[in-house]
């Protein structure tokens, strides 16, 4: 987020109780903390209580913040933490170390065959979508989008919803999960090829494509 | 012919996205990328479902734990 005091200056400023600084963390980062939480457990309401509570922690703990990480590093070390916990209460245990992705992510039939001159190359070019405005999707496109994260297996879900979405670094994503660089660059790729896919089937729907 | 055809540039997006593919397998898979015009839109379309990722609206805490929020910070802190 613009704008923001660089960490130390913040962590700084929320142990003098400046509570600025304490609002403007919260409006900047309890949105994308919502929907972290909520790829952990099972409800909606779960969901703004482990984020109430990792608010709370910090409040308590922010002494405990040393700067050896980014200070959103840490916050989002404590929401993990306490919606695994919770996940784990609710029965809804995503099991991190198993390996069931596999298997081609797109559909092995848009492929020529083994027989054809041309064996593994696309019979048909992905259709072309309708040009972006500014370089991003319409707000209708979006909202599918959002309804296609939903519909993703949990772990998928975790990892597209840490990088890409709430744009949290690489090895940071690996030690919230615990999973390892292979493992998480296996179901960033699935997660991303199953939205496009979900995105193409949409523009088809619609008759949008070309 | 580059030796990558469509069905395994599809699986090495994400891997050169991130650039974690060797200097042969990303020459590779940019010599694909330049003669295949099936595959360059593929990618695009990753990069822009990626992209708009980033771009979608976050919700917020409802305004009453917020309220409680700042109140425990007053609380604790001030």
């Amino acid at each position: 987020m613009a704008g923001l005091p660089a960490d130390d200056v913040l962590a700084e400023r929320l142990r003098c109780g400046d509570q600025d600084a304490f609002a403007l963390l919260l409006d900047g980062w309890s949105g994308g903390m919502l929907r972290v939480a909520r790829s952990f457990v099972s409800t909606e309401e779960s969901a703004a209580e482990v984020v109430q509570e990792t608010w709370l922690a910090v409040i308590e703990g922010i002494e405990r913040f040393e700067g050896r990480s980014s200070l959103k590093t840490w916050v989002y070390r404590i929401l993990t933490n306490r919606a695994k916990r919770r996940g784990f209460r609710e029965h809804k245990v995503v099991p991190m170390s198993s390996v069931d992705d596999s298997g081609p992510t797109v559909d092995p039939s848009r492929f020529r065959s083994a027989g054809d001159p041309f064996p593994g190359h696309w019979w048909d070019f992905p259709p072309a979508w309708p040009s972006p405005e500014q370089g991003l999707l319409g707000g209708e496109v979006r909202e599918r989008l959002n309804e296609a994260l939903a519909e993703l297996p949990e772990r998928q879900r975790l990892v597209v919803v840490l990088r890409d979405v709430e744009g949290r670094p690489y090895d940071e994503v690996c030690e919230l999960l615990g999973i390892t660089a292979a493992n998480q660059r296996v179901l960033l790729h699935r997660a991303r090829a199953f939205l496009r896919g979900k995105l193409e089937k949409y523009y088809l729907r619609e008759g949008e494509v070309s | 012919m580059s030796p990558l055809d469509c069905r395994e540039f599809v699986e090495k997006v994400t891997s050169y996205l991130e650039g974690e593919l060797s200097t042969a397998a990303e020459q590779d898979f940019v010599d694909h990328l330049a003669l295949c015009d099936g595959c360059e839109r593929y990618l695009e379309q990753m990069c822009l479902t990626t992209a708009s990722l980033a771009d979608l609206p976050a919700d917020s805490i409802s305004t009453d734990a917020r309220s409680a929020l700042l109140n425990a910070f007053r609380a604790r802190r001030s």
